[in-house]
């Protein structure tokens, strides 16, 4: 086995007058596997993904990473554009802090907003975006840098079913491109299980790992997925999993 | 329909309470020197027009002066603000004392200071006092108003202070100053109207000294036109900024 791209190692984060919200809590994240992280609201799930991002620090534990600045990107909850800032010009933003110049910035931003079929609203304004369109704009933002793990914290929990299962096949399509590795937080089982190769359960916060189901299937995912035995099978054992875990808590 | 009526509602009323106004102070002879009829006030607009006319521009620029005078200190003191919490912390109760001190009460040092030949420098200064805070209060909130989660984005590409400055807390900040810039538009009027009457000596001549003078003579008349064309300035400027201000979201926002 190849050195891990990221790892929690019995993590913990406590925040003053909280307590603690996470941990102690393990995560491996090898290079080009999507993992997705669910549990119930509170569990402590989005904090774990941005220790892996380096925007926090644990209170105990360790974070490891094999990872450079600029190699991890994120799309947040909601798609957090700079409203006074056009599509192209949002998606450059990673790029133009980093230092790269403005020209080359823009053209790569162009062709990042292309890749998810937004060529057309590469000067719209995020006001003029429809929610599925910003989000879309923030993942070109993610994509922008190349990155080697991307960081996908309920990114389509704002949107409706069919905005949100078409930006699942985009992101795996992209996936298949370039195989970042991936770890998105959920709510919700099905999209876990159709998006993740491993889908790892957590327990009401402070949250722990509850268990984990390996989904054995390509990515992209085949046409009618969604109905196979392989994919309830995995949707059962996630839920039965959750199940365990919220019934543990009360 | 609607926009029809929210313009007509509010003139019928406006013309109701003059017919009222006009039809009491003849019917009861009102003595003009204690209420003129509205018919009296629109003759000493017109009589007064041109005098009138100077003292609104006069009160207009001196208001609009201190306006750009309490932007400039506002925004450069909001932004050392932002950048140093410990100045933050020392300035704030200063500011908030400056603020919450009736302008009428430190009025007539600022006459002092500016000299009697100068009375329309201490109006400017104490009109920018008042127009002062809003400003600075909202650039303040502006500048740590940017969206945690792109500050956050900003942290993981490692971005300088001066990048996270220019490139998300000024912009951030645009609605909270132009917010704080209408306000203090008005509290500018405000403040230029009540240091001219602190002043009183007539060096200024503003639209409150033309009601001073015409009071001290008991031409009541003239008293109201003053007030009217006060009136009037006031609510032409208010639906200036207001454009203006929607002007500048819909630059900010793209729509």
């Amino acid at each position: 086995m190849t050195d891990p791209l990221a790892r929690l190692d019995a993590v913990e984060a406590a925040y003053p007058g909280r307590g603690r919200a996470l941990g102690p809590f393990d995560l491996t994240v090898a290079a080009g596997e999507i993992v997705a992280l669910v549990g119930p609201s509170g569990c402590g799930k989005s904090t774990a993904l941005r220790l892996l991002a380096g925007l926090e620090t644990p209170s105990a534990g360790e974070v490891r990473r094999a990872t450079a600045r600029g190699e991890t990107s994120v799309v947040f909850q909601s798609a957090t554009l700079a409203p006074w800032l056009s599509a192209r010009a949002n998606v450059a933003l990673p790029l133009v802090l980093s230092g790269v110049d403005h020209g080359e910035a823009g053209r790569r931003a162009t062709a990042a907003l292309a890749r998810v079929g937004l060529q057309g609203a590469v000067n719209a304004r995020p006001a003029e975006l429809s929610g599925g369109m910003a989000m879309r704009a923030s993942l070109a933002r993610a994509l922008v840098t190349h990155p080697r793990l991307l960081l996908l914290d309920e990114p389509f929990a704002a949107l409706d079913e069919i905005t949100r299962r078409a930006l699942a096949d985009d992101v795996l399509a992209i996936w298949a491109e370039e195989r970042p590795a991936i770890v998105f937080v959920s709510h919700n089982v099905e999209e876990a299980v159709y998006m993740a190769g491993r889908v790892v359960v957590m327990t009401p916060g402070p949250g722990r790992a509850a268990g984990e189901t390996r989904v054995e299937a390509t990515a992209p995912r085949p046409a009618g997925f969604r109905t196979s035995a392989i994919f309830r099978a995995a949707a059962e054992a996630v839920s039965d999993q959750l199940a365990r875990a919220m019934g543990a808590a009360a | 329909m609607r926009r029809f009526g929210a313009v007509l509602a509010p003139l019928g009323l406006v013309l109701l309470l003059i017919i009222g106004w006009e039809g009491a102070c003849r019917a009861l002879r009102v003595p003009p020197y204690l209420l003129p009829a509205p018919s009296a006030v629109a003759l000493a607009l017109i009589q007064n027009a041109g005098s009138l006319t100077v003292s609104a521009w006069r009160t207009l620029t001196m208001a609009l002066e201190a306006l750009a005078a309490a932007a400039l200190f506002a925004g450069a003191l909001a932004l050392a603000v932002s950048l140093n919490r410990t100045l933050g912390r020392a300035v704030r109760p200063l500011a908030v004392a400056l603020q919450v001190t009736p302008v009428v009460a430190i009025a007539p040092l600022f006459v002092i200071w500016a000299g009697v030949d100068h009375p329309g420098r201490a109006i400017v200064a104490l009109a920018a006092i008042v127009a002062f805070f809003p400003i600075f209060s909202g650039a303040v909130r502006g500048l740590s108003a940017a969206d945690p989660d792109l500050e956050r984005l900003f942290d993981l590409y490692g971005a300088t202070p001066g990048q996270r400055l220019l490139r998300l807390r000024l912009p951030s900040a645009v609605p909270f100053i132009v917010e704080g810039c209408k306000v203090a538009a008005g509290l500018a009027v405000i403040g230029a109207v009540v240091a001219e009457f602190v002043a009183g000596s007539g060096g200024a001549q503003g639209l409150a000294w033309r009601i001073l003078e015409a009071g001290n003579r008991l031409q009541t008349a003239k008293m109201f036109a003053a007030i009217v064309t006060l009136a009037l300035m006031a609510a032409g400027l208010h639906v200036v900024f207001q454009v203006l201000e929607r002007r500048a979201l819909i630059w900010w926002r793209g729509r």
